[in-house]
């Protein structure tokens, strides 16, 4: 299974995440977002990147609430709570994402 | 809601050589979200998986060490690392990489997680506990 | 003829390495990888099993397993020489024939 960007076929398991994280790129997220039926906003980036930047740190997707704890703090708390990232990404932060943002399903995430 | 119980993650095997030091970490990682009071032993080989400047690019595995550094994200705070282990080893405190948490209760101040005991110590640490488990 | 003895283990979980440098006859090799490089390191409480052998078996530790676990070259006991994954295979091909210390 693949994504295809640009002409270039990207692996991703069962799920859609990235079988390697170091394909990732801005056009491979973009077309990942369109197979989970959202539109790539800045909102939706500014998590992404903060997930792709906490990844490249710890070598750990943050698990929901850390992530949430984590956005209060730096973004301010009408960012950094569930309300808010379940309406960017309806089906799980944990799960959309951290797909999008080319990392491994978050560990403990079910 | 019942009542909090302390929870020792016993570490006593090198990171790579076997898969136990990485297994403990995501059970750690896993166990977090249940808001008791963890904390890590680092005993015996188990010190080396805290050594400072792991770099696996030459083994194609993964470096898992910097997730040590986010266990304080995840509100674990307590790593205990025994001094004879490190001290048989040839470590000192100095090898092995800083560890730390910020304290939400002291306005996010940056406090050392790592907690450097001898071995009478740790054995108190260890008959604290209501739960121990082992890897 | 000589022997390429290869140890794995932590020399602090399990008596590979001890083993091995007691069997081990002059002029032998001993290459530690995996865990077996924690051997190499000076100053630790078995640092005395490869120095009670120096001038007698030759030691070799593998760089890229070092390297993993934070080990910097200046921490190894003198005389040891740090090969790379090609490095193995000439020592494997130099010597008459391997052995595990598993």
């Amino acid at each position: 299974m693949a994504y295809t960007v640009n002409g270039n076929t990207v692996e991703h398991d069962e799920e859609g995440y990235l079988t390697d994280l170091n394909e990732w790129s801005e056009d491979i997220a973009l077309e990942i977002a369109k197979a989970q039926n959202l539109e790539m906003n800045e909102e939706r980036w500014e998590v992404v990147n903060f997930l792709r930047n906490y990844y490249d740190e710890y070598q750990v997707a943050p698990a929901i609430r850390v992530l949430t704890k984590a956005l209060a703090k730096t973004m301010g708390p009408e960012k950094g709570n569930n309300k808010y990232l379940y309406e960017l990404f309806p089906y799980g932060p944990a799960k959309q994402a951290c797909m999008i943002a080319g990392l491994p399903k978050p560990t403990g995430c079910v | 809601m019942s009542q909090v119980k302390k929870f020792l993650y016993v570490n006593r095997k090198a990171p790579y050589g076997t898969i136990y030091a990485l297994e403990s970490l995501e059970v750690v990682l896993i166990g977090a979200a249940f808001d008791q009071d963890v904390s890590l032993a680092f005993i015996d080989d188990g010190v080396f998986q805290l050594a400072k400047g792991q770099d696996t690019k030459g083994l194609g595995v993964k470096n898992f060490s910097p997730t040590y550094r986010a266990l304080g994200d995840y509100g674990v705070t307590k790593l205990y690392v025994e001094k004879e282990a490190l001290a048989e080893r040839g470590l000192s405190e100095d090898d092995l990489m800083p560890v730390t948490y910020e304290d939400e209760n002291d306005g996010f101040a940056e406090k050392p997680s790592l907690i450097f005991v001898d071995r009478a110590e740790m054995a108190r640490v260890m008959a604290e506990q209501d739960v121990i488990l082992s890897f | 003829m000589s022997t390429l003895h290869m140890v794995n283990k932590s020399p602090f979980e399990r008596g590979a390495m001890q083993s091995c440098l007691e069997h081990a006859l002059e002029g032998d090799g001993v290459l530690l990888f995996e865990d077996g490089v924690y051997g190499a390191v000076k100053g630790s409480a078995v640092t005395g099993l490869i120095e009670n052998k120096a001038g007698s078996v030759k030691v070799y530790v593998l760089g890229p397993d070092l390297a993993a676990r934070g080990i910097a070259g200046g921490r190894l006991i003198e005389g040891i020489t740090v090969v790379d994954y090609p490095g193995f295979v000439d020592l494997v091909t130099a010597h008459k024939g391997t052995q595990s210390w598993l």
